[in-house]
């Protein structure tokens, strides 16, 4: 079709009888790419995907990139003695928890004795656990917009505890800071482990004369979840309210004016112990990802790594979708890959890009599940929260080889992550500034191998390209159609026909954006209500509206008969459009959102035609593709798309209560401003309504 | 002949009285040395060592001195110094273990880096040029980079939130600069003895800089005579402050270490200094301790003190002062020698606890909020323990109120909003008219001068915390202004909290000889404290990516330049209608009309072929600029290729 058009142009030009008017060759490139729109995006639609499969082999070795940083260059300091001091903390708190049944915050006060006896300032706090309010301005504000001004009641409150190292000469303009979550009423033996650790540590630090950051240690109350307090700390941190707080009073602990501060953070390290280790050798998980998918520097996951790996024998791990593991697909391109590497490598002994298949699949499990949490935005533990601050900060999660009660062992194990503590705390200690080396946008494949922003985003670069070709060549398609009857070459390109498709697709985007608002409203519907029920009535009202927009607005209904309704050629060009820009953006704020919304995005739009007139043709191939956009207008739809993903993720399809399911996920995006939320409520649902009245248009 | 011989002897005797009557009236110029000790709660003990080198006024300029150091009495003479005071330090005072309300903490906690103010005795409208000299001048003198401090958006100038009340006081000072030995070494050049001899032969430099706290401080003033015809006088002060850990050997914690002088500094006082007139070593001991041996009045008992259930000293002192809260040991070191050297120590032998006296109100200072744009910094006052004991409240109007002056110096980057200044008294918010007495502000200009913020809070005595909270924007910064470590962040000056009505001082009860260190303990001095300095990150560009900026400005040059060469060579109307023209020739009897006219205007009939020549090249010229773009970019992955593999 668009071939034809092209011979028409010419012919259109050619009309006067004067030769054609070379154009520039960008330009003619242009209308190249455009008049052979069909055969390129599916090039470009097949090699962006293509790219992403492959991107485990383009995938580099970490390397150290701050050199002052040295990691592991120092001897360790770390005594016998400093672990004894942790392991009689751990032993203590055990005790004390099993004669002092309950509430109170004596285990606080005992760690903080602890603390003030190796020399440390200590101070407590009181938080709030805050609920998760949905607030359509909180996204994208500074985490200290907002204040909580409403009462509190005492009946709910955690208490953390925290430490100052103070560093010997230094001029405490900065600090390095160390969390270990605790559940004080019921943590569990694993738990305490890492207080044992960091507190050995700490028992080193309180002495040490080469200490040019302060140190501290954040002991958090996770009763209340892992994020919460840390989240509750920074804020007093960052941005106290000197005004009165009522939590203050709750307690016979006295907070007030206690709060103490260390000057600018550096970096922080979450530790965390639980369970245990299904290998052989002790376990380390790295975690990094932060909201909306900012990650910490790369130079901090590769100290760390570095230091767990080559110094104190870990296993080093980074997360994993498991079930990809098992797909027989990814083995089957894994095979067909190393093959091909394989034979570059005997043409070529110095190709050396082929990886081994089990390579392969290890690298594409992480690589997914870098990419879904990512995209997903919201933080995979606590230490997500001090990216608010532009703080680097990443969790590790250590899970021993042995049970915890494991007395002989537990000695070691402390020794160990102490001392991989302790390295990682000299090297940030060296660094004069703060990092800005290394990589912040990157994706991991492994803990020693990951992906820089300038491989990935071509997957991205490849996945889009198609979307204005078409969108112009379809445009142009459209055009003429409409101007068939005047045959007036001249007006073809230059006519307003976009400006009625253009109202159509703004009108859904506003209903998209308001469809996104509208669950504020429902938190505000007074009265308990299930997420099912909370879902339903999302559910209703946006349909409602949806239908009202279609009944008021003439020529919008995809059902309606009306002959001069909008064209749809040039309805899908302008939706095209709105997609590619909508992409283009959540590229930037989130690329990783991006990426996975464009593999969903980009196929339905491309294939999005009205299947009344492949019906009425009964030809196969107008069948298929009417089949295919069904399908992918079907998945495409957010909640068939989660649910689709769950079943993937292997946690069982739901059957009636998905709403709920949906909108608990939901409510979880916006508790964590998670940007993925905007874009499906502002992107992806308008783009998919406007392919579905594509879908049913009666031309 | 006789007469005359005799009167010339009279002369010459009467001369010489009178040379002889000038010295005797000029005081000779004295130089003393002493060394105070001082155990801290916190286990640590404290060195203080303080040099005073006193040049009478005199009548001739460039005269020769005997001890003084001739550079700094240059230095006063040539830029006119009243007053000034210049220190070095590294580490931090602790306000609440070391104390925050003796003379000691309060003339010798210093900021960290370096701190300069001087009051030039010049027309106001010299002293800025004074100033500037006098950075160089110190800046060559010290091995320090004094010479930033020149810049005048690196000082300022307070008018009353200071201390000194004067319009010709310049303040400044440089948190960054790193403390060394170089530092250290020519301070030690203006001693008559330099660390050859006396006391300042302890300065190990090891044991000095392992310490904790470490302060470095020279403070100059000169002494009017009074007389016509006079000079004034110059009394250079030079103290070093050090506060070190003794090396433990006792297993008990609660256990104060024990220490000698031999194991704090790894060396011994062998002697004087010659040229001091006195030298002196105190130990002082305050606190709990004192207060239990108050019993004890009868002044034997108190000789014998140094001896007891307690602790014990090494040598017996030669005298014993008592102030209100403390007992000052008074060593002189005259009796030692080569053979019995100088080696002070003290054992604990009961675990003791004590606290120091701290100022009324404990100031820390930190940042508020998150982001590259803009921020907060507040200042925080909590009340101490010990401030129900402490006198100098001002109880006008029958009402007890403490007054504190904060003096801030805010770089310019540092954009201050002066309207948004919160105060808050016991986490109640307050207006500025009731808690504020007096405020200054001097704003700052865009690169041109740093901001001032002086004010005097008036508070309740029984104020339990304070907070003031002011805004400010995140400036921008021009490429070349950055420093060097630019991602390290930007650091605001520590800000002064001083009470002007307290003052804190040592008030011996016995009479004192003429001790220089005692003397200026009985000053009352202003009690003051710094707050600590703040680390601003600002905006940074990414210096380590020129690769990158020269990429980008390359290509953003060819695309403006090959655009802009288009629009003004190329002439799209003419082309058109000339392709038209030729279009129109496609007719045998129009191609002919047209060669006639051409023929008829002059022009060559070659145009046609040239006409169509673009066509007929532009189609090879497609499939060779095909080619050429296949070349490149085979070229290109095959460089890429050699030149990461290889």
């Amino acid at each position: 079709m668009a071939a034809v058009n092209r011979d028409n142009m010419e012919e259109v030009k050619t009309d006067d009888g004067s030769p054609k008017i070379k154009p520039r060759p960008i330009v003619r490139l242009g209308i190249f790419l455009i008049a052979h729109s069909p055969i390129f995006s599916v090039v470009f639609s097949a090699a962006g995907v293509l790219a992403l499969l492959l991107l485990p082999l383009l995938a580099k070795n970490t390397y150290i990139s701050e050199n002052a940083l040295m990691p592991g260059s120092a001897r360790s300091m770390l005594s016998n003695q400093d672990v004894s001091d942790g392991s009689k903390l751990v032993k203590d708190i055990k005790n004390f928890r099993l004669n002092h049944e309950g509430q109170g915050v004596e285990v606080q006060k005992l760690i903080g004795k602890y603390m003030s006896d190796m020399g440390a300032e200590v101070s407590f706090q009181k938080f709030h656990p805050e609920g998760n309010q949905f607030h359509p301005l909180h996204f994208f504000s500074s985490p200290d917009s907002y204040a909580l001004e409403e009462n509190v009641s005492c009946a709910s409150y955690g208490v953390n505890v925290a430490g100052i190292i103070r560093a010997p000469r230094g001029d405490g303009k900065e600090s390095i800071v160390l969390v270990t979550p605790y559940d004080f009423i019921n943590g569990g033996d694993y738990e305490s482990l890492s207080l044992g650790i960091v507190s050995s540590l700490f028992s080193l630090l309180s002495r040490v004369t080469w200490l040019s950051k302060d140190i501290i240690w954040l002991v958090a109350d996770s009763r209340y979840g892992d994020y919460r307090p840390v989240a509750a700390w920074l804020t007093e941190y960052h941005s106290p309210s000197f005004k009165v707080s009522d939590l203050l009073k709750c307690d016979e602990l006295n907070t007030a004016d206690n709060f103490r501060r260390a000057g600018t953070m550096a970096a922080a390290l979450v530790v965390k112990v639980d369970g245990r280790s299904e290998r052989f050798e002790d376990t380390l998980s790295i975690y990094a990802e932060a909201s909306n998918g900012q990650m910490p520097n790369l130079d901090l996951i590769n100290v760390v790594n570095y230091l767990a790996v080559h110094r104190q024998g870990f296993y080093v791990k980074v997360e994993k979708v498991v079930s990809l593991l098992s797909s027989s697909w990814l083995q089957i391109f894994g095979e067909i890959f190393e093959a091909v590497g394989k034979l570059a490598h005997t043409l070529n002994p110095d190709w050396n890009f082929g990886i081994p298949a089990a390579d392969y699949l290890e690298g594409s499990a992480t690589l997914a599940s870098s990419l879904y949490s990512q995209a997903l935005g919201i933080p995979t533990g606590p230490h997500g929260a001090f990216r608010d601050y532009q703080v680097d900060a990443i969790t590790l999660k250590i899970s021993p080889r042995f049970p915890p009660d494991s007395k002989t062992r537990q000695h070691d194990f402390f020794l160990r992550g102490a001392r991989l503590l302790e390295g990682t705390i000299r090297s940030v200690n060296n660094l004069l500034e703060k990092f800005h080396q290394s990589f912040f946008l990157y994706l991991l494949t492994s803990p020693s191998k990951f992906i820089s922003v300038g491989v990935y985003m071509i997957a991205f670069a490849l996945l889009v390209a198609p979307l204005p070709m078409v969108a112009a060549s379809l445009y142009i398609d459209g055009c003429k159609a409409l101007t068939n009857s005047t045959h007036n070459p001249a007006e073809n390109l230059k006519s307003w026909k976009w400006l009625d498709a253009a109202k159509q697709v703004f009108a859904l985007h506003l209903l998209g954006f308001i469809v996104t608002l509208l669950p504020y409203f429902i938190c505000q519907v007074p009265g308990q209500h299930s997420p099912r029920n909370r879902s339903i009535m999302w559910g209703t009202t946006s349909s409602s509206l949806l239908l009202i927009t279609f009944v008021t607005i003439p020529g919008f209904s995809p059902f309606s008969s009306r002959l001069h309704g909008t064209n749809w050629a040039v309805l899908k060009s302008v939706t095209i459009a709105a997609a590619f820009i909508g992409l283009c953006l959540m590229s930037i704020i989130n690329f990783a959102t991006a990426e996975i919304g464009a593999l969903l995005l980009v196929p339905t739009c491309l294939m999005a035609q009205p299947i009344k007139p492949a019906l009425r043709s009964r030809r196969v191939k107008s069948l298929l593709g009417a089949f295919c956009s069904l399908v992918l207008v079907t998945i495409g739809f957010p909640v068939m798309f989660f649910a689709l993903s769950k079943g993937l993720l292997g946690e069982g399809l739901v059957g009636l209560s998905l709403g709920g399911e949906f909108w608990t996920w939901l409510e979880s995006l916006w508790a964590w401003k998670s940007a993925t939320y905007l874009y499906i409520g502002m992107v992806h649902l308008p783009c998919w309504l406007l392919c579905l009245c594509i879908l049913f248009h009666p031309s | 002949m006789a007469s005359l011989l005799r009167s010339l002897f009279l002369l010459l005797i009467v001369q010489s009285f009178l040379v002889a009557i000038a010295f005797g009236s000029n005081e000779v110029e004295e130089f003393s040395e002493a060394l105070l000790l001082k155990p801290l709660p916190d286990r640590k003990v404290l060195a203080h060592f303080h040099f005073e080198n006193r040049a009478p006024p005199s009548n001739s300029h460039g005269r020769h001195h005997h001890l003084f150091p001739k550079a700094i009495s240059q230095l006063v003479q040539k830029f006119r110094v009243k007053e000034m005071e210049l220190s070095f330090t590294q580490g931090r005072w602790n306000h609440e273990h070391w104390g925050g309300f003796d003379p000691l903490s309060s003339m010798n906690a210093k900021p960290v880096g370096v701190e300069l103010w001087a009051v030039f005795d010049v027309p106001l409208s010299q002293v800025d040029t004074s100033w500037k000299n006098l950075t160089h001048a110190l800046s060559g003198l010290f091995c320090a980079s004094i010479n930033f401090l020149e810049s005048s958006t690196s000082y300022a100038a307070p008018t009353w939130g200071f201390g000194p009340n004067s319009d010709k006081l310049r303040y400044g000072s440089l948190p960054r600069e790193a403390v060394c030995t170089e530092n250290l070494t020519p301070w030690l050049k203006l001693l008559p003895c330099r660390d050859k001899d006396g006391i300042s032969a302890l300065m190990n430099r090891p044991s000095v800089y392992r310490g904790f706290y470490h302060s470095q401080r020279l403070h100059l003033s000169t002494v009017e005579s009074g007389q016509e015809g006079l000079g004034s006088g110059i009394v250079l002060e030079q103290t070093l402050t050090v506060v070190l850990q003794p090396e433990t050997t006792s297993v008990e914690s609660n256990m104060q270490p024990s220490w000698s002088l031999n194991s704090l500094f790894g060396r011994k006082v062998v002697g004087r200094c010659v040229l001091a007139k006195s030298s002196n070593v105190y130990l002082q001991l305050e606190g709990l301790l004192g207060h239990e041996l108050k019993n004890m009045d009868t002044k034997i008992e108190a000789h014998n003190l140094w001896k007891n259930a307690d602790f014990e000293l090494s040598l017996k002192p030669d005298r014993v002062l008592r102030e209100s809260s403390s007992f000052l040991f008074v060593f002189d070191i005259d009796k030692s020698s080569d053979s019995e050297p100088f080696d002070l120590g003290l054992t604990w032998k009961l675990p003791s606890k004590w606290s120091c006296q701290q100022a009324p109100l404990h100031a820390s200072r930190f940042l508020m909020g998150s982001g590259n744009e803009r921020g907060a910094i507040a200042i925080l006052l909590k009340a101490t323990e010990s401030q129900e004991k402490l006198s100098g409240r001002d109880l006008t109007n029958g009402q007890c109120t403490i007054k504190a002056n904060i003096f801030q110096i805010f770089p310019w980057y540092i954009k201050v909003y002066y309207h948004t200044l919160q105060i808050f008294v016991d986490q109640q918010q307050k207006t500025d008219s009731e808690v504020l007495k007096k405020i200054n502000v001097s704003p700052s200009t865009d690169k041109v001068s740093s901001g001032m913020m002086e004010m005097m809070l008036e508070l309740p005595c029984e104020v339990k915390s304070v907070a003031i909270s002011i805004e400010y924007d995140k400036g921008f910064l021009h490429i070349d202004e950055y420093p060097p470590d630019a991602n390290q962040g930007f650091d605001i000056p520590s800000a002064l909290i001083s009470f002007p009505n307290h003052h804190a001082s040592l008030d011996f009860q016995e009479e004192l000889n003429k001790s220089p260190l005692l003397s200026s303990f009985k000053e009352k001095s202003l009690v003051r404290s710094y707050t600590e300095v703040l680390l601003v990150p600002l905006t940074t560009p990414d210096f380590s990516m020129p690769y990158n900026v020269i990429t980008i400005t390359c290509t953003i040059f060819a695309l403006y330049f090959g655009s802009l060469l288009n629009v003004l060579r190329r002439r799209i109307g003419e082309e058109e209608r000339f392709l038209k023209s030729q279009g129109k020739k496609t007719g045998g009897l129009k191609q002919l009309l047209s060669r006639i006219t051409a023929k008829i205007r002059g022009r060559p009939i070659e145009e046609q072929s040239s006409s169509e020549s673009p066509a007929a090249q532009s189609s090879v010229l497609s499939s060779k600029l095909i080619f050429k773009i296949i070349l490149v970019a085979g070229a290109a992955a095959a460089w890429q290729y050699f030149s990461t593999d290889k």
